[in-house]
């Protein structure tokens, strides 16, 4: 076949392809003829090679996200295996396993193939811990990667939609692993389960219909383990892969973000090739991530139904928990004021539930959605942004994040509340009491530290480029002084530092046109002046060089500070014999001039 | 930082740090001398090559590295692979640490994670060592398409609307748009409609109201309180002060000793479901401990039950302390008073659980005298109709 005959790009590559790069050996020449197979019939050669060359950059918290990505692969391919063993039924039956504690007992047939699993099929227990363990790691990682994805504001234009994709995704995680837990029957996630309906129950209006259309009935019935089985199986996997692919598509699609660097620009990726470096990396990354989750399978048990028994609405366990990230929903119920329930002409209105049981998830992922677009608003930013924001120098948005994580981290400690009692042998009336009230302040207080350690550590940033580091040499000057030399830092230290656009709340315009006249808006832009103020008033921006030329410069020139004075040390408090002065290199005695 | 890079440029107020240092970033510049605004990127770092790209030594060292990783994966595969079949399923052995554990499991899935783990550690190592780690640079683009693609695509859009006379044509528009509106509404309706049952009274009765009649209301019939699981009725007399007994009504619980799964005739739904709003718990007290009157009457001689559903979100109130007389629901720590007619002391559930009336029969047995004259379990919006 020659070029001339058709003019697809795919054709011309493939003629180059064999031109250029002859396959010298037989291997070499039967890979080329299978790929030229299905060239021939795809035209994707053009395609594949170019995701081939793809660059992605390298920093290790992109890999919370391929944790993520990875233990769902594992959750599917574990989860199918499951499937073949397990009979998703409440029908009744009398166990007659291997497990020989339950012999003879009542059960569900939901329960029953669940020991099964773990009993009676070799292999089977590690599979399901895998499932479990998969499970918990990819609730995890995936909190994990959305917290990187906050700190570094990767979720700024072009990537907010990614970002609610994602958010998406995270609250199905939760739905999905609490689906999950509850299908084996047994006498915990059925308490679990039983909570549910009383959640259902606490709906205004339509509480004890939702309940019994979920559960076909009264509590238990027997339509909730098949359901639930339907919706863990089918309906949400089907949902998570979907949402699962677009968000990948999105990722290389809009290239992914890097972290500020030399040589890093916002108009370029830095980074390996997916072909060979990241082939081997990212794939036995996978290979890892499995390996790992195996060997937590075969070492630490999890969710020994065994030992709970079957469902059984009568008896309970002490220390009754969900799953770890249920456990900010159950800790919110815990923490609850009962008075939230009241009756109103006749009716009951259950607040002291629903607000935790059914509005805490959709509001926290609400306000996890909007934050992208309430965020650019605030800046009025209209850019493309491809470069992460070191958290330190958006101080209010990481101080924000801190706060909304310790309201989440409150909420699933409370849910611990019982567990924190016994182990620490303290009242817990005492610990749920500290729980509701550390709501009305700890998250503030965390906002406040936080934002204190970013701006301080901004000065630090400044500091350190306009005095550079300290090398440790000693210099004693004739007159008897000892002093320290610092060194400037080489530029590709220094840019991270310095790189990062300097910021400015937005001035207000006046609220009144030329001619006296209210302007459209004006009340939307004093709220928005307002609230960038809050943002940006205290914004510590970046050295420029100007900076640094002026902290070279000799003494009797005025000194620059990086951060507030007390920070440096008076020669004097030492101890009163020698004088340490943190000095430049050029003999730049800043500090004694301040002073 | 100049005054003159940005218009919108704004001062730092000065004392926001309370010093007398002047700061440059506070807008006092001098001898700027021409400098530029902001540093420029340096660019890529000078490269720096690995032990393996030096010497053919250290590039030998790696490769037999990434080999060995490789071979402990063989390894782990074939140990997988021999004790699959080789360890009975019910063997256990003691370790150090962790306690029983079962062994298969245990073999299986290290042997499989070291068949995973040295694949990918393996991979890793050899992309770390061998493979070339000279950074490549790919240009981005912006996001949005070029000015022409985007008013091609709504040339498109909007010759489609034309072609098509839907824009001429608003009959079509209307009834399309009503079409496509209504057409999910018989799959949300056969979802809905068929998923479960209304609820009726059915939260407010439980299996000791009585059998559901034909005219649709319960006809009480005093039942005995019988021990759960055993099934065996309570006499007044085993009930000692400071014992409690999880108590299902009389004639609900399965026969024990039989074998059999087995339905009960004359219930609405199943056991697990008559059960679960069924349950009770009966304490015995010293009757000057109890402080509501009402409690006194409807018990017998300081013995008084009460629904063990709680009345937050419906798990068994499980916990009693004997010495407080407190029940404690271990989901969500609602604690109530057993000698204060149950009312909540602590916790996020609001209501007392109810009282069952009881007292004693002929033969001396525990019987209720009535059903609960509440919904028990947790709330529910027309719980008080």
């Amino acid at each position: 076949m020659s070029a001339s005959t058709s003019s697809r790009p795919a054709d011309a590559l493939r003629d180059g392809d064999s031109k250029h790069a002859a396959p010298t050996s037989k291997a070499a020449q039967k890979v080329g003829g299978v790929a030229g197979w299905i060239d021939d019939r795809t035209g994707a050669a053009g395609g594949v090679n170019y995701l081939l060359k793809k660059v992605f950059p390298d920093h290790w918290s992109f890999m919370l996200g391929e944790i993520a990505m990875y233990s769902m692969i594992v959750c599917l391919l574990s989860g199918v295996f499951l499937t073949f063993w397990f009979v998703p039924s409440a029908g009744e039956v009398v166990y007659h396993g291997s497990f020989a504690p339950l012999q003879g007992v009542k059960m569900s047939e939901a329960y029953q193939s669940t020991l099964d699993i773990s009993f009676d099929i070799r292999g089977g227990l590690v599979i399901r811990q895998i499932h479990h363990w998969a499970a918990l790691m990819f609730t995890v990682a995936v909190s994990a990667h959305m917290f990187r994805v906050f700190f570094t504001g990767a979720f700024r234009k072009p990537r907010e939609l990614n970002w609610v994709i994602g958010c998406i995704l995270s609250m199905l995680a939760i739905v999905e692993g609490f689906a999950g837990y509850s299908l084996p029957d047994d006498l915990l996630s059925g308490t679990g389960l039983r909570a549910a309906e009383g959640f259902m129950q606490s709906a205004p209006v339509v509480g004890s219909y939702l309940a019994y259309l979920v559960f076909d009935g009264p509590f238990p019935g027997e339509a909730i383990i098949p359901r639930l089985y339907s919706v863990h199986v089918l309906l949400l996997p089907a949902i998570l892969i979907g949402l699962f692919t677009a968000h990948i598509v999105l990722v290389a699609v809009q290239k992914h973000t890097q972290f500020p660097g030399p040589g890093k620009t916002n108009d370029n990726v830095v980074g390996y090739p997916v072909m060979p470096v990241y082939a081997a990396k990212a794939g036995g990354f996978f290979f890892i991530v499995f390996g790992v989750i195996s060997l937590m399978a075969a070492l630490i048990q999890i969710n020994p139904i065994w030992g709970y028994g079957p469902y059984d609405p009568s008896p309970v366990t002490a220390g009754s928990q969900p799953d770890w990230y249920m456990g900010f929903a159950d800790g919110a119920l815990r923490i609850t004021p009962n008075w939230l329930e009241f009756t109103a002409l006749g009716y009951t209105v259950s607040l002291n539930i629903a607000l935790g049981a059914l509005g805490l998830i959709p509001v926290f992922y609400g306000v996890a959605i909007a934050y992208p677009f309430v965020e650019g608003w605030i800046k009025g930013d209209k850019g493309e942004h491809h470069l992460l924001d070191r958290p330190r120098n958006v101080p209010v948005r990481t101080a924000l994040g801190v706060a909304a994580l310790t309201y989440y981290f409150i909420f699933m400690f409370a849910a611990g509340n019982d567990i924190i009692a016994i182990k620490l042998g303290m009242s817990i009336n005492d610990i749920t009491h500290f729980f509701q009230a550390t709501l009305f302040f700890l998250p503030m207080l965390m906002f406040w530290i936080t934002k204190r350690i970013c701006l301080s550590l901004q000065r630090h940033d400044r500091d350190l480029v306009l005095h550079g580091r300290e090398s440790g040499t000693i210099i004693r000057t004739a007159d008897g002084k000892f002093f320290e030399r610092h060194e400037d830092l080489d530029p590709y230290t220094r840019w991270p530092l310095v790189q990062q656009d300097p910021v400015h709340p937005i001035q207000l315009e006046s609220g009144v046109d030329a001619n006296g006249v209210a302007r459209k808006g004006a009340r939307k832009e004093r709220l928005r002046a307002k609230l960038s103020n809050f943002y940006f008033r205290d914004a510590v921006n970046p050295v420029t060089p100007a900076e640094l030329a002026a902290a070279h410069v000799g003494p009797g020139h005025e000194a620059i500070d990086a951060e507030p004075p007390t920070h440096e040390i008076e020669p004097d408090k030492v101890d009163g014999r020698m004088g340490i002065d943190a000095v430049h290199d050029d003999s730049h005695e800043f500090g004694s001039s301040t002073h | 930082m100049s005054e003159h890079d940005t218009p919108d440029t704004a001062v730092v107020p000065a004392d926001d740090f309370g010093h007398g240092a002047v700061r440059l970033d506070e807008g006092h510049v001098i001898g700027t001398g021409g400098l530029p605004d902001r540093f420029e990127n340096p660019g890529l770092p000078p490269h720096q090559p690995r032990m393996s790209d030096l010497t053919e030594a250290g590039a030998k060292r790696a490769e037999k590295q990434v080999a060995a990783l490789f071979s402990v994966s063989i390894l782990g595969t074939l140990v997988f692979l021999v004790s699959y079949f080789a360890i009975a399923r019910d063997t256990y052995v003691f370790i150090p640490g962790i306690g029983d554990v079962d062994l298969s499991n245990v073999v299986l899935g290290t042997s499989l994670g070291a068949a995973l783990l040295g694949i990918g550690l393996g991979a890793v190592h050899w992309a770390k060592t061998l493979m070339p780690d000279h950074e490549s640079v790919e240009m981005r683009h912006t996001m949005r398409s070029s000015e022409e693609r985007r008013q091609g695509f709504v040339d498109t859009l909007r010759a489609g609307g034309e072609t098509s006379q839907l824009t001429r044509r608003p009959l079509i528009k209307v009834t399309l748009g009503a079409a496509m509106g209504l057409f999910a509404l018989p799959l949300l309706v056969q979802l809905v409609g068929g998923l479960g049952r209304l609820p009726k009274n059915e939260l407010s009765l439980t299996y000791w109201s009585g059998e559901v009649g034909p005219d649709g209301k319960p006809h009480f019939k005093p039942l005995r309180l019988a021990r759960d699981p055993e099934g065996t009725p309570i006499k007044a007399e085993d009930v000692t002060i400071g014992s409690v007994f999880h108590v299902q009504p009389d004639g609900l619980l399965p026969d024990p000793t039989s074998d059999e799964p087995e339905l009960r005739a004359g219930l609405e739904s199943g056991i697990l479901e008559a059960k679960s709003k069924a349950a009770v718990l009966l304490m015995r007290l010293n009757p000057s401990d109890i402080k509501s009157q009402k409690e006194k009457d409807w018990g017998y001689d300081g013995i008084v039950a009460y629904s063990k559903i709680c009345t937050h979100v419906g798990c068994p109130v499980g916990l009693y302390e004997q010495q407080t007389h407190h029940l404690l629901c271990p989901c969500h720590q609602s604690t109530f008073d057993v000698t204060d007619d149950c009312k909540v002391i602590f916790g996020p559930a609001k209501r007392p659980l109810p009282q069952l009336k009881i007292t004693v029969d002929d033969e001396g047995y525990l019987i209720a005298t009535q059903p609960f004259r509440e919904a028990v379990g947790p709330s529910f919006w027309e719980r008080g109709q």
